[in-house]
């Protein structure tokens, strides 16, 4: 799947987007999993009070699950307006 | 319902007249338009990122819930990417309804989720370096309102 990143959560990783294979059955999993990866993603994801998640281009929870996503996007929270 | 994700600037004049000329039978037409300030001094460019895809997804769904919610006959948003300076034009909406009340009200709340729900980030560059604009509590809690 497509996973991601605007803002500073963009910056903060480094990259726009990764492609993941994963079994993660929720966005909490992946989230777990990213983590692990690298420092980087470990910073970015550090405090999940201060993001959002989308799942195919629709906002969700971080328990929300995984099936059927193709597109998993992790930002601050939005200032549109 | 027109809903369009541009970079380039838009001329509220004219799209203000546009959309009042082909409303039929809507008594009020309310617009807003927002601008780039230059809040704490020194602000050179606002920098406007957004998400390609559900930007435009979330601004219909938006608008949709306002045209059931107030009755509307018709909303236009324009919301700008990219960089902007300030006093340039970031955004507008405009909503027709048969009378005025729904017309404002469903500006108002055009707006409210906007600020919060449509996925468009911020960040300020000036001389001292750039910053993300935080989102608001009160943007948050103005959701409430509905």
């Amino acid at each position: 799947m497509d996973v991601l990143y605007f803002a500073w959560v963009r910056e903060r990783i480094g990259r726009p987007k990764d492609v993941v294979e994963t079994q993660a059955a929720t966005v909490m999993d992946l989230v777990e999993e990213l983590r692990a990866r690298e420092v980087r993603y470990e910073a970015a994801f550090a405090d999940l009070s201060s993001l959002r998640v989308a799942v195919n281009q629709e906002l969700t929870d971080f328990d929300a699950p995984l099936e059927n996503a193709r597109e998993v996007a992790f930002f601050p929270p939005m200032t549109g307006g | 319902m027109d809903i369009r994700v541009q970079s380039a600037p838009f001329d509220l004049g004219q799209e203000a007249n546009a959309f009042a000329a082909r409303q039929t039978g809507m008594g009020a037409i309310v617009t807003f338009t927002g601008v780039v300030r230059d809040v704490a001094g020194g602000l050179d460019v606002m920098e406007i990122e957004h998400y390609p895809g559900m930007t435009e997804a979330a601004l219909t769904q938006i608008a949709q819930d306002a045209t059931d919610r107030f009755a509307l006959g018709d909303v236009l948003i324009i919301h700008r990417h990219g960089p902007l300076t300030p006093d340039d034009l970031i955004m507008m909406v405009a909503t027709a309804a048969p009378h005025r009340a729904s017309a404002f009200e469903a500006a108002d709340f055009l707006m409210d989720y906007l600020k919060s729900r449509a996925p468009f980030w911020k960040k300020e560059k000036t001389s001292d370096g750039s910053d993300w604009v935080a989102a608001k509590d009160e943007d948050e809690t103005a959701l409430n309102r509905w």
